[in-house]
Parts: structure tokens; C-alpha cells; sequence
């Protein structure tokens, strides 16, 4: 299945392996698992925005909006809407990142069996990364027609948030990624996701304004790649252009990628090309 | 003579035996358990005072107006101990159960099958009270500070109340897990999760909803677990609440007999 | 001696005693009498139906039909009395992988209802038993397979069992692994504890057991010591010729062995019958394989020297003293079984 028939020679003469063959095919084998899961992954990509637009959007949406709602008049639906669908995007790409990942280094060890192959480091990562990318996709443009059934969009711009979320998932997928392929054991991945990933979830200007967060607290937001995300669509989503504002954030996260890219081409060479 | 030395107590010592392995194994772990307190209080600052800004006041059943912090903060409390015994019985238990095998050695020993069920039960409750008390702790401390979190001496009885919520769940968690087959089977017991943390009254007063489906709402076991949290920490008692301890205690102990005979089909071939 | 001379005695008594997965019987009406202090093998291929027995006597397999008496108790209803006098190695090594090898020993005790203190008594003595004192803070997943097999013994010594239940403890060790462990099962022998084991391996049952019986197809198919297996279903010694078959004598289906000539077992007619000509009075029994001969006889010396005489010229000759596994051959057959 993995098996490639690149001759070794024709990788190590490629530069970053990105252009090689090579790193698609294990993207084809992440899309081979995918293809015997597919049904799971489009049930749960449909389900949770429902659910959650719903729960969230619409139910607390109407306690939100009878209080005097968002400050600027925007129903809480169409506030939180966009917001979530980054959110999601965000929280599956880092959940790919670390556990899948580390099963395929250290507990299934399919890699090191794609190792024994033409395929390298940099295929392995370049492959993965693609796959991320792929089902940060497929997530966010589940949840986009789900935000579409609900009516909570208010401008064709909206659908820019869905670029804007598979951006803000690899800001994420990238350094997790890097920091995956220097462990040893999954239980740094409890700490990541309780101290880092669930607080983000809920301190980044998801539900509320970060105004509503103590002062000390604001400026810490604006370092997480995550508000910048949830920033950006939803100003796309609300028609709510600032041009400065927009691309300091496509900046921030776009260095996110950047910096967790370099990262992780370091750390999966020095993990498996040993 | 040796007959004798194990019956009598055994049913009760056993089942601890289990409890003092995981003690042994999250001896070395012991930051996995601590963080878990954190993430219930993040959800609490969070919903309560972040969400709060927006939403204001709500109404209780009784009619009676109270801050969103206070509203949310016993539903937070309620989900916890669900969402702790259900992760404790279902990922932990699944991977005892059919990974490491760990059960097919306990039962060369005096142990039972139902000393082991019972025992991880339990288990999955000493880690929940963990996280309870340290949740009531920092809302009390929040009360004394001006916030009042809990209006009412009956607040203390959210304690064994959380301890109820969680053996139910862990009961039906752990019967859950004996079906399973694979990982991705838990993602259907995750669909009946999910819209029971969202939908339950955990965020917002169910009156929103239509008659039809309030009743609905009513009949799922979070809701019962909610519902009896609230009514302790916000001092507004009523007889709905035998029916919750009932509810949920009898769902608890319907899930231990499924595991007792799932196990006796899986393990004792 | 009667039936109720023997349960009183026996640590295991089996009668009729009956397994079966649905339509399956994996232990078909077997009868058998462990007696205290003694070593006694199930001795079979795989699928024979040896770990159901094992699982029965260990009392975490209901019993389908027949009695099963272990130490005079019935399984059914005396589980935890039986399980807390017994000591089992498993055929897979069931260690517990969060825990350090010291904490496997604790915790099992514990499970027996030892107090930590004394636990922790045993725990000691039972790693220096196994040679495993220096690794008592180690984690489990790294031993080599003797290791973990040894672990696993000392486990099943935590509660000072008055039988070890040992099912195929040498599968898969190297050499010098299974030497060390038949030696400390030896002592265990020696300190009177009863051992119960299975095993396809010969010379670990001639090694380990003073009696055996030998399984085939769910049912014992023979019961004796090594020894008296040996004289009443083989002869003393066995004579190996070996033919080149591109030579003239031997060509007839002798070395045209493919898979089809590997399955048929013990064929003494057809292509092979012109040897059972010439070699006729000097052995009582003649097996013939793809690439060679086993001529069953007392004394292969002499009957070596007949068929030369006879005119038989084979490329190789070889005299051995016939072992369990020509039992074994005899009698569960020489096809494969998967």
C-alpha cells in the first residue's frame, strides 16, 4: 500500500520533498483509512455545527439577544456562527496532530515501516500535513452549509471564512505537529489540550467580545493565533471589512504556519532520520 | 476456614483492590488527575462570567431571578461529574478491557468480575470527588468573595449529590464499553453526550422550548443530574428531586448488571 | 483404584468433563486424575483443546458437561476459594504494562488479599527467585520475552499456590531461557508444589513431567509417564535412512516430496512398498517420508546392517533412541494443523 516505487535516488534529489511524489502517497494511505471511515467523519462534520448552532447560537442566542445582545446589534447566531466553525476546524487539526500522530511514530509505528520505503521525514510530514489540511477542509465547508441552513450569514464574504479556518487549523496543526515528533508519551497531550487548546476554545473571543474578559487577560488573546482566526471570518461573515486590522491577523497566522512548519521539519528529521 | 476468611468481607474489600492499582499506575501521573480539576473552572469563568456580561439574569423554575454565573455554575458542576465517570468507564476501561488485557489477569485471582466493575466504579468516583470539591471549594471562595455563587446551606449537599450524578453515568458508561468494538464506536456514545451537555438546561433555561420536547428534556438523566444540582446550591428544594437520586441511582445500578453479564460473556468464555 | 479412592486424593479430578463454544466442542468427555506434588502434562497440537482444559481448571471457563473437582471444590460454585490456591501462567503474558515490575508482584497480592507489608515480603523473595531483583523498578515493556515469562511465574507464586497452572510456559523464549526456567519449575517441584502444564514441546514434557497425557482433536488419545509412552506406542530406537533419490533404489517417491508428500502421513504402501520388501521381518514398523525413512526397531545397529546386507544402500544412515515426539507423531499424525 505504501510501498512507493520512487527509486531512493530520485528523493534525496529533491529538495524538500514537498514536490516529490513521495509525499503524496502518504497522504493516499491517510485517504485509504479516511475512505473506510468517510460516513463517520461526514456524520460527526454535520452533526456537531447542528447541534452546537443550535444549542449555543440559537437557544443562548435568544437569552443574548433579549438582554440588548452584542454590542453593534448583530444577532448572536451570526455573531457565533463563523466564530465556531474556525473553532472546529481548529480543535480537529490539533487533535490530528497529536494522538493519531503519535500512534503513527511511536505505537502503530506505521512510519517506521514507510521509512523502510523511498518515502522520508519530510514526505511523512509533508503527507500528514496535507491530510490535515484535507479534513480541516471537509470540516469547515460541513459546517459552512450547516451556517447556511440556519440562515446566519450576512454577506458572500462569508464563504472566505472557510480559507480562514483551514489557515487558523494549520497555525495550530504545524507547531503541534513539531512538538508531537519530540515525544515520548501522549500524556503531554492532556496538558496541551486542558491548559491550551480548551481554554483558547473558550477564552478567544469565540462567545463573547474579549472586552468582556479582566483587562489583564485581553492582551494575552492577541497572542493565540486562534482570536486572530475567529477574528478574521467572522468580519468576513458579518461584512465587517477593516483592512489593517484583517491583515494583521492573515499575518500572524500565516507566521504561525511558518514558524510551525521550520519546526516540524526539524523535529521529524531528527525524530525518524536516525 | 479459608471459605470463610473471603466471603464475609470480601465483597466489600475486593473491589478496593482495583481502586489501589490505578492509585499505583497514577502515582507517577499524578498531573494528569490535577489538571482535570482545571477544566470545569475555565468553563465556569468562561460561561459564567464572560457569557454572563451578555445574558444578564435568568429565570429559575420557581420564578425566582438569579446572575448567569449562578444559573450555569451547578450545570458545569452536574456535566463534570458526568463527563469525568463517562471518561473514566468508557476510553479508560475500553483500553483495560481489550488492550492491555489487564482484567484476564485479575480474574486468576480470588478477584470476581464483579469486583472488578464495582471497583473501577469507584475508582471513577474517588477521581470525580476530587474534582467536585475543588470546584465547590473555588465557588465558595468566589461567594465569600461578593460573587454568591451558592445562595443556600443546602449548596453542601451538591457534594453527594455530584457523587449520585456520577456513579449513574459511570454505571451506564461502563455498560456502554462492554459493547463496544473499536475506537470509533465510542463516537456514537459521544452523540448521545454531546446534546445532553447542550441541550439539558446546562446553558440556558429549557422554557425556551416548545411543551413537547421540555418533557423530553426532562426524561434525560443530565437534565435529572442538573436539575438536583441546581436546586441545592440555589436553595430552591423540590420533590422533583427524589425522583433525580432515584433516576440516576437506578440507572447506575441497571449498568452495573449489564457489565456483570457483558463481562461474564467476554471474559469467561 | 475407584473413582472416589482417586477425588478424594487428587488436586484435580476430571470425569466426562466437556467444552463447547456453541457448536464447537474444544474438550470432548476427557477423564484424567491430578494427584498432589505431581507434574502432569497436556501434551497435543494446537487446537487440541489443551488451554479450554487449562481455562476450566482454572475456573474462568464454565464447565459444559461432566465433573471437574479442583482441590476437591466445584469450579461453579467455589471459584474464588480454587483461584486463591491456585497460581496461573497464562499462555500470553497478561503483565500489567502501567505498572513496574515490583508493582505487578505488589498488586497481585494484593488482589489475594495480602497486606502490602507482606506482599511486599514475597514480592522480594519471588524476584530474587526469578533473577529479576535488579529490574524490580523497571516498567514491564521492555523485558525480553524470558523475562516477562519469568515475571509472570513469580506473579503466580505470590499467594504460595498449592498448584501451578502453566500454560505453554516456554512458547517463543530462546534456549537459554527455557533451561532457567525448567530449572526453577524443577524447584518448584521439589518444594512439593503440583504442577500442571501444557506444552507441544517433547522434551519439555520429558524435562518437566512425571506423567502426561497426550490430546488430539478435543479427546486424550493416551496417558503414561515419558517413559511408558514411549514403550507402548514406539520401539527403543529408531533407524533414519536417507535415500539420494536421484539414485536408482530410492527414486520412487522417496524426495518427491512437495506439500502433498509432507501431508501424507505414514504411508506403508503404494510407491514405498518395495522398501517394506526388502526391509520385511527386520522392523515392526516402517514410516515413510518424503525424504526419508524411519525404520522403528530395538536395536538400530543391527537392523542397519540387515539391509545393507539385503542390498539396500542409503546416502545417510542414522540410529537414535526413539523420543515423545515419535509418540506424538504416532499418534495426533504427521499433517500440519493450523
Amino acid at each position: 500500500m505504501m510501498a512507493a516505487s520512487t527509486p531512493e535516488a530520485a528523493r534525496r534529489g529533491l529538495p524538500f520533498g514537498l514536490t516529490s511524489h513521495s509525499s503524496f502517497r502518504v497522504l493516499e494511505h491517510d485517504l485509504l483509512v479516511f475512505r473506510r471511515g468517510w460516513h463517520s467523519y461526514i456524520l460527526s462534520g454535520l452533526s456537531q455545527p447542528f447541534l452546537y448552532l443550535l444549542s449555543m447560537g440559537v437557544g443562548l442566542g435568544y437569552y443574548v439577544n433579549r438582554n440588548g445582545g452584542i454590542p453593534g446589534g448583530v444577532p448572536y447566531l451570526d455573531y457565533i456562527a463563523p466564530a465556531l466553525l474556525v473553532t472546529q476546524a481548529m480543535m480537529v487539526a490539533s487533535a490530528e496532530s497529536a494522538w493519531p500522530l503519535m500512534s503513527k511514530i511511536a505505537w502503530e509505528k506505521t512510519y517506521l515501516a514507510a521509512l523502510n520505503t523511498p518515502l522520508g521525514a519530510t514526505s511523512l510530514l509533508a503527507g500528514d500535513l496535507m491530510w490535515i489540511a484535507f479534513r480541516a477542509t471537509l470540516i469547515s465547508v460541513l459546517f459552512f452549509a450547516v451556517i447556511l441552513l440556519f440562515g446566519a450569514v450576512s454577506s458572500p464574504l462569508a464563504i472566505l471564512a472557510i480559507p480562514v479556518a483551514l489557515l487558523t487549523a494549520m497555525s495550530f496543526a504545524a507547531p503541534i505537529m513539531a512538538f508531537t515528533a519530540t515525544q515520548e508519551t501522549d500524556q503531554p497531550f492532556n496538558m496541551l489540550f486542558r491548559f491550551g487548546i480548551t481554554p483558547l476554545f473558550l477564552f478567544s473571543g469565540t462567545f463573547f467580545p474579549i472586552e468582556n474578559l479582566p483587562l489583564f487577560l485581553r492582551p494575552l488573546a492577541w497572542f493565540t493565533p486562534l482570536y486572530h482566526g475567529v477574528s478574521l471570518a467572522r468580519g468576513l461573515s458579518l461584512g465587517q471589512i477593516d483592512p489593517v486590522a484583517d491583515l494583521v491577523h492573515l499575518a500572524v497566522l500565516i507566521a504561525f504556519v511558518a514558524a510551525g512548519l521550520v519546526a516540524a521539519r526539524i523535529t521529524f528529521r531528527r525524530r525518524l532520520e536516525v | 476456614m479459608n471459605a470463610l476468611r473471603l466471603s464475609v468481607p470480601a465483597a466489600v474489600t475486593r473491589p478496593t483492590r482495583m481502586v489501589e492499582r490505578n492509585l499505583l499506575v497514577y502515582r507517577r501521573t499524578f498531573m494528569v488527575i490535577f489538571s482535570g480539576f482545571f477544566e470545569p473552572l475555565f468553563y465556569l469563568f468562561s460561561m459564567g462570567f464572560g457569557m454572563g456580561a451578555l445574558i444578564g439574569a435568568v429565570q429559575l423554575d420557581n420564578g425566582s431571578s438569579v446572575p448567569y454565573a449562578v444559573f450555569v455554575a451547578p450545570a458545569l458542576l452536574a456535566s463534570s461529574a458526568m463527563n469525568g465517570a463517562i471518561y473514566e468507564t468508557s476510553n479508560n476501561f475500553f483500553y483495560k478491557l481489550k488492550y492491555a488485557k489487564l482484567y484476564d489477569a485479575v480474574i486468576a485471582t480470588p478477584m470476581s468480575l464483579s469486583d472488578v466493575a464495582r471497583g473501577e466504579i469507584l475508582w471513577a468516583l474517588l477521581r470525580g470527588s476530587l474534582y467536585v470539591v475543588g470546584f465547590l471549594a473555588v465557588i465558595a471562595v468566589l461567594g465569600i468573595g461578593g460573587l454568591g455563587l451558592i445562595s443556600s446551606p443546602l449548596g453542601i449537599l451538591a457534594f453527594p449529590a455530584a457523587m449520585v450524578v456520577g456513579f449513574g453515568f459511570a454505571g451506564a458508561g461502563m455498560a456502554a464499553s462492554t459493547f463496544v468494538r473499536k475506537w470509533q464506536d465510542f463516537d456514537i456514545l459521544q452523540l448521545a453526550i454531546m446534546p445532553m451537555f447542550l441541550f439539558s438546561g446546562t446553558f440556558y433555561p429549557i422554557t425556551a422550548y416548545p411543551p413537547a420536547l421540555q418533557v423530553f428534556v426532562q426524561c434525560t438523566p443530565l437534565y435529572r443530574g442538573v436539575h438536583l444540582i441546581r436546586a441545592l446550591t440555589t436553595g430552591t428544594p423540590d420533590l422533583w428531586m427524589a425522583a433525580d437520586v432515584a433516576y440516576l441511582l437506578v440507572m447506575g445500578l441497571i449498568g452495573l448488571w449489564i457489565v456483570a453479564k457483558r463481562l461474564n460473556r467476554l471474559l469467561l468464555a | 483404584m475407584p473413582d472416589s479412592l482417586w477425588s478424594q486424593d487428587s488436586v484435580i479430578h476430571a470425569r466426562g468433563l466437556t467444552k463447547r463454544f456453541g457448536a464447537f466442542t474444544a474438550v470432548d468427555g476427557i477423564e484424567f486424575d491430578v494427584a498432589p506434588g505431581e507434574a502432569f502434562g497436556f501434551l497435543g497440537p494446537n487446537g487440541a483443546g489443551k488451554t479450554s482444559t487449562m481455562r476450566m481448571i482454572g475456573t474462568v471457563s464454565p464447565v459444559t458437561a461432566g465433573t471437574l473437582t479442583v482441590f476437591g471444590l466445584d469450579p461453579a460454585h467455589h471459584g474464588a476459594q480454587i483461584r486463591s490456591r491456585l497460581g496461573v501462567v497464562p499462555q500470553a503474558d497478561t503483565l500489567d504494562n502501567e505498572l513496574s515490575v515490583l508493582e505487578n508482584l505488589l498488586i497481585y497480592g494484593r488482589y489475594f488479599g495480602l497486606s502490602w507489608g507482606e506482599s511486599r515480603r514475597r514480592a522480594g523473595e519471588l524476584l530474587d527467585f526469578v533473577q529479576l531483583t535488579e529490574r524490580s523498578g523497571d516498567k514491564v515493556e521492555p523485558l525480553s520475552g524470558g523475562m516477562k515469562r519469568r515475571l509472570v511465574i513469580a506473579r503466580a507464586l505470590i499467594n504460595e499456590p498449592e498448584m501451578l497452572l502453566l500454560d505453554e510456559p516456554t512458547t517463543g523464549l530462546d534456549p537459554q531461557a527455557r533451561h532457567l526456567l525448567w530449572d526453577r519449575l524443577y524447584r518448584l517441584k521439589q518444594r512439593g508444589v503440583t504442577l500442571c502444564l501444557t506444552t507441544h514441546y517433547m522434551d519439555e514434557a520429558e524435562q518437566l513431567c512425571d506423567r502426561l497425557v497426550v490430546m488430539d482433536k478435543a479427546k486424550i488419545v493416551a496417558e503414561g509417564s515419558p517413559r511408558q509412552l514411549i514403550e507402548r506406542y514406539v520401539t527403543r530406537e529408531v533407524l533414519e535412512l536417507r535415500f539420494n533419490h536421484e539414485g536408482g533404489e530410492a527414486g520412487d517417491g522417496i524426495g518427491g516430496g512437495g506439500a502433498a508428500g509432507l501431508a501424507g502421513a505414514d504411508r506403508s504402501t503404494g510407491e514405498g512398498a518395495d522398501f517394506d520388501g526388502q526391509l520385511a521381518g527386520l522392523a515392526e514398523r516402517i514410516e515413510h517420508l518424503p525424504d526419508r525413512l524411519l525404520v522403528y526397531t530395538a536395536d538400530g545397529d543391527a537392523t542397519a546392517a540387515a539391509a545393507f546386507e539385503r542390498g539396500l544402500r542409503p546416502a545417510s544412515v542414522l540410529v537414535r533412541r526413539s523420543s515423545l515426539e515419535d509418540v506424538f507423531l504416532r499418534l495426533t499424525g504427521r499433517s500440519l494443523v493450523e
